[in-house]
């Protein structure tokens, strides 16, 4: 199927009326680039909206329910708010680092959204190295937190960004050796080709339902896993861990600048999402998105639906799981999720060059993930078993009046 | 092909203007009354001991430096995994030796606990 961009389309009606070539272009660039950007910073109020409505009602409370119907105005008017504080700058703050790290912080975000497929023929841009450039991108959001923690003069800030560093670091690895997997099957790194390979045609229909998160369900939930690091949520939000760190890296910062950074978090968030669904949840593909006319208005509204899904699904997570310590952080990272994804890697690798038709290899390589999910699942059993036993041990009342002897009978002798 | 990064030069520009906007805005639309204790460092009430910036512990640098050797692994992968439809036995049982290389470094990484969190 071969959908034209809507980028062509305008430019070619524009060079129609008479404009120059580039001239059209870049025009149409620029207002593309603006509508994709407003949107990503307009859509956090809502984003923040569900995060707040999703987790007052998993603690048993109604949420903002005040300003606008169901309280959707409370985000615009705390937006309202910060953009009325005042701005300070700490006395003794690297100037350049402090004031350059929020923009830093929401430009890596809001860049990744130029690949991102949202209906047929309606991408920012399709570049043919999508998954590349996601991976690239990713990193800035790092180096900007660490920028952040450096420029504050803070030694909290400081500690919490060096732990930024090694978190986003550690599952960095993870979340690209499961694009990775995408990108082996499919031999594509262009989202709009990896979106329309999950296709699924039944007699000429498009029935949309070939999504790479069956085939390979594994991968999925590792992405997932390492998404939830990336985007600094609940199980992995110790680096803002209330209790700790005061408020992790951008303790010092307020007003619009504190705002940059909390929606970058929350685009953040989103973004992994709406990633997580191009690669495995079939992107805009649902039944029906081949008709001619509503094809690409259905295809629109199936991606918003399975991204806001998976955004209310990582933020029930957020209400539900507690945090976890540093070094559990990285244990699961370096000797549970990368050990397991290279050797998916190496077994699908070896899948893809049998000598057996595609179906069986699919049903191969779901087996090898079935395989990775079961690993992962024995290895938390096994160490919430151990940590479980410890806790109990150490609490047990017997336990304690057998000390009580032994200082005993240390007094004794 | 090269309009496509165009467009990426284009949006760039934008995301950094927009947000230094509101940036600029809120330092203009807010208040602004500097004094000795609000501008000070927050570390919950009590005063700052000493230097922020010292020497950090060498964890954050092993994790960083083993981090590399795999994110750099990962960037080899990539080209391989694009073309590997039409790859012969030869780089395909290249590429898995290529990976079982890194394996053994990240062995030896977990033997020699660059791994543990001390």
């Amino acid at each position: 199927m071969q959908v034209t961009q809507w980028s062509e389309a305008l430019s070619s009606w524009l060079m129609g009326l008479g404009l120059p070539g580039w001239a059209a272009i870049f025009l149409v660039y620029a207002v593309g680039s603006f509508i994709l950007i407003n949107y990503g910073m307009l859509s956090v109020l809502l984003l923040i909206w569900i995060t707040r409505k999703a987790i007052s009602r998993i603690q048993d409370r109604i949420g903002p329910n005040r300003v606008g119907k169901y309280g959707l105005l409370q985000t615009v008017a705390d937006a309202a708010k910060l953009l009325s504080k005042e701005d300070i700058t700490p006395y003794e703050a690297d100037k350049i680092a402090y004031n350059l790290s929020p923009v830093l912080s929401v430009f890596g975000v809001l860049m990744l959204l130029a690949v991102i497929p949202f209906a047929p023929g309606l991408t920012g841009v399709d570049l043919n190295v999508a998954a590349l450039y996601i991976v690239a991108l990713g990193s800035i959001g790092i180096m900007a937190a660490l920028m952040a923690g450096w420029g504050s003069n803070n030694k909290y800030a400081l500690l919490a960004g060096f732990r930024v560093v090694a978190q986003l670091l550690s599952y960095e690895i993870p979340l690209v050796l499961a694009i990775l997997t995408v990108v082996l099957l499919t031999g594509s790194m262009r989202f709009g080709q990896i979106v329309e390979m999950q296709s699924l045609h039944l007699g000429g229909f498009n029935l949309g339902l070939g999504w790479l998160g069956i085939v390979m369900p594994g991968a999925l939930i590792v992405f997932f896993v390492s998404s939830l690091a990336e985007a600094e949520l609940t199980p992995f939000d110790l680096l803002e861990a209330e209790s700790e760190l005061i408020a992790g890296f951008h303790i010092e910062y307020s007003g619009m600048k504190f705002a940059m950074f909390f929606l970058a978090q929350f685009l953040n968030a989103w973004i992994l999402a709406a990633v997580a669904v191009t690669l495995f949840l079939g992107g805009w593909q649902g039944p029906g998105v081949g008709l001619p006319v509503i094809g690409p208005l259905l295809g629109l509204g199936y991606f918003m639906i399975k991204v806001y899904g998976i955004y209310v699904l990582q933020q029930w997570i957020r209400g539900t799981f507690p945090r976890i310590r540093i070094d559990q952080m990285m244990y699961f990272a370096w000797k549970v999720l990368v050990p397991l994804m290279i050797g998916l890697i190496v077994a699908q690798a070896i899948i893809q060059k049998l000598p057996t038709p595609v179906a069986v290899q699919y049903v191969l390589i779901f087996i090898a993930n079935v395989g990775v999910m079961a690993v992962v699942a024995y290895v938390l059993q096994k160490y919430f078993r151990e940590e479980q036993m410890r806790t109990k041990r150490s609490f047990e009342p017997t336990s304690l009046i057998g000390s009580m002897q032994v200082s005993e009978k240390g007094t004794m002798y | 092909m090269l309009s496509q990064y165009f467009f990426i030069l284009v949006m760039s520009g934008l995301a950094v203007v927009l947000p230094l906007s509101a940036i600029v805005m809120g330092h203009f639309l807010g208040p602004r009354r500097p004094d000795e204790i609000k501008n000070d460092i927050y570390e919950s009430g009590v005063e700052t001991i000493g230097e922020t910036w010292v020497q950090f512990r060498a964890q954050y640098y092993l994790i960083g430096l083993v981090f590399v050797v795999f994110d750099v692994e990962a960037l080899f992968l990539f080209p391989i995994a694009v073309a590997y439809q039409q790859l012969e036995m030869f780089a395909v049982l290249a590429t898995i030796f290529f990976v079982l290389l890194l394996v053994i470094g990240l062995m030896y990484d977990w033997r020699k606990g660059a791994l543990e969190w001390q």
